[in-house]
């Protein structure tokens, strides 16, 4: 029972990360109707410069993760503007090879800047107690059922972080001007224009928040999984945009369910079932769903009246 | 009454359809006018060159003295143009509210001003306001269309663009989104109206234009173009 509840609180952690992730593809898909496969990438980069912050310039954690958040999103902002926005017009299957090639671009810079070679993440999500005789013990964790289970603060961290940032995305799309923007221009963006919004001021500043998230998940990931290279953000970026199509692209609860069950389903079956199988039945999981449900999860129905 | 707006020998390409030929109208202030023509006559074409999701490839569109034929859309309706689109177009995932919202995007003369003016637009639209927290895609075709002029109209406009708000709808409801129409007038927002609906459509407005294949075919007094034989034969069925 309590290793169930091991890998119950692993899986939703590892969700969480893919669920941070996959509100940068969901949002970018609703806005831009583009799958930005560059975004994967962005996550790399987020992650090297918290590294590079923390353990060669030794600044504070925060600071690093703000330094990363803060260059990912000028990064996810200048790609736009470079990259996409020239092909606003153009057809899908342009922008679509496009974000592959930014793709391959951000992993071919990481290896011409910062090599190949693996960098350990620092955990720095710990605790350091101070002891009654002086001496100090780092703890990385909580015990529970006398030591049974324990629960890293890095899986603490990463759930709470994610709780955080779906109640803060929620809030910002109903009740802020910005947010109401993004959700008219993701709906109709000739409309949206009439309003008086600028649509490309608006698909510029999703990109920003969805890079920035991108940021925060890069630290996250790294800190559970610490080795970090410049194909680190590859795979966690297909499983968040499977998790996006999972619960519904194009919806922001959806990336969050999404998320939670593929990071879920993968730690079991990798518990359960089997190690080297393990994205297969992720992936087929997703299969089923779409066979069933081809919009995902939660995804819009179409109920527009005419 | 000076001409408000003025549009000057336009014309207007869909990729490589020449759509508008040379068209030229214009609309004093505290007028109505209506475009009537057939489908494919060049109506939306037109509406879309002046409120800027199209760009003229020649020709001028004068806005209360300023050109505005090169201004991007968002840009054109903070000088009070406001269109009311084909179709309608309300954000249907959103809420009859924040569709109102959305609509005044672009003031920022503070919550209580624009508080004061849902409570207008409710008053104008009641149906509406029984209606304010369910999502707009939900409403019938005729609310939609009334949710659309309330949401053209919370921006304030000097000028309103109305698309075919006729469009689909029951003779009744027709009169009373045309009712709205003549009320809107009156409270001093000049209206250029496109129909198909051409009875309707001169029924209400001062003065008209007839677009036929992107050119002007006729213009005149809206009273005198609905006793003309041609317009009869070709518009109005008699």
């Amino acid at each position: 029972m309590l290793t169930f509840l091991n890998h119950l609180i692993n899986g939703i952690s590892l969700g969480s990360v893919y669920a941070i992730i996959a509100l940068g593809y969901t949002m970018v898909y609703g806005i831009a109707k583009m799958l930005n496969f560059a975004h994967g990438d962005i996550i790399m980069v987020g992650a090297y410069i918290c590294f590079f912050a923390v353990s060669t310039f030794g600044l504070p954690p925060i600071v690093g993760v703000l330094l990363a958040m803060v260059v990912c999103t000028v990064l996810g902002m200048v790609i736009e503007r470079l990259a996409y926005k020239p092909l606003r017009s153009a057809p899908s299957l342009a922008v679509l090879i496009t974000a592959i090639g930014v793709s391959y671009f951000l992993q071919n810079a990481a290896q011409l800047l910062w090599t190949s070679n693996p960098k350990i993440f620092p955990s720095f999500l710990v605790v350091t107690q101070q002891n009654a005789d002086g001496t100090q013990t780092v703890k990385s964790g909580i015990q529970f059922a006398g030591g049974q289970l324990s629960v890293s603060y890095a899986t603490l961290i990463t759930i709470a972080v994610c709780v955080v940032i779906m109640l803060v995305l929620t809030w910002f799309t109903e009740h802020t001007k910005m947010g109401q923007a993004i959700q008219a221009c993701s709906e109709d963006k000739g409309a949206a224009q009439l309003m008086g919004i600028n649509v490309n001021t608006t698909i510029s500043l999703t990109f920003a928040i969805g890079s920035a998230l991108a940021a925060i998940a890069g630290v996250l990931l790294c800190s559970a999984y610490p080795t970090l290279v410049p194909t680190t953000g590859s795979m966690p970026g297909i499983k968040a945009f499977t998790a996006a199509v999972f619960g519904g692209i194009g919806s922001i609860p959806g990336a969050l369910l999404g998320g939670i069950l593929l990071g879920v389903i993968e730690i079991f079956a990798k518990a359960y079932i089997s190690t080297q199988l393990s994205d297969a039945i992720v992936f087929a999981v997703l299969i089923v769903v779409l066979l069933v449900r081809p919009t995902g999860l939660l995804g819009k129905q179409i109920r527009e009246k005419v | 009454m000076g001409e408000m707006l003025s549009v000057k020998n336009i014309d207007v390409y869909y990729g490589s359809i020449h759509a508008i030929k040379n068209v030229s109208f214009h609309v004093n202030e505290g007028e109505i006018v209506t475009l009537i023509g057939a489908n494919g006559a060049g109506k939306t074409t037109t509406m879309h060159a002046i409120s800027g999701l199209l760009r003229p490839k020649n020709g001028e569109i004068i806005y209360c003295g300023q050109p505005i034929q090169k201004m991007e859309a968002h840009k054109i309706i903070r000088l009070g143009l406001s269109q009311v689109p084909e179709g309608r177009r309300v954000f249907s995932g959103l809420t009859v509210q924040q569709n109102l919202t959305l609509g005044a995007y672009i003031r920022n003369d503070g919550k209580e001003a624009i508080q004061d003016d849902y409570d207008r637009i409710f008053e104008l639209l009641p149906r509406l306001k029984e209606r304010r927290n369910q999502s707009a895609g939900t409403l019938s075709g005729g609310e939609q269309q009334m949710l659309a002029i309330g949401r053209a109209l919370m921006c304030k406009p000097k000028m309103l663009l109305l698309d075919e708000p006729s469009m689909g709808l029951s003779p009744l409801l027709v009169k009373e989104i045309f009712r709205i129409i003549r009320d809107v007038n009156r409270d001093g927002v000049t209206v250029l109206l496109v129909e198909q609906n051409a009875k309707m459509a001169l029924e209400i407005a001062h003065r008209a234009y007839v677009l036929e294949t992107g050119c002007v075919k006729m213009e005149g007094d809206a009273t005198e173009l609905a006793n003309n034989i041609e317009v009869r034969k070709a518009y109005l069925g008699c």
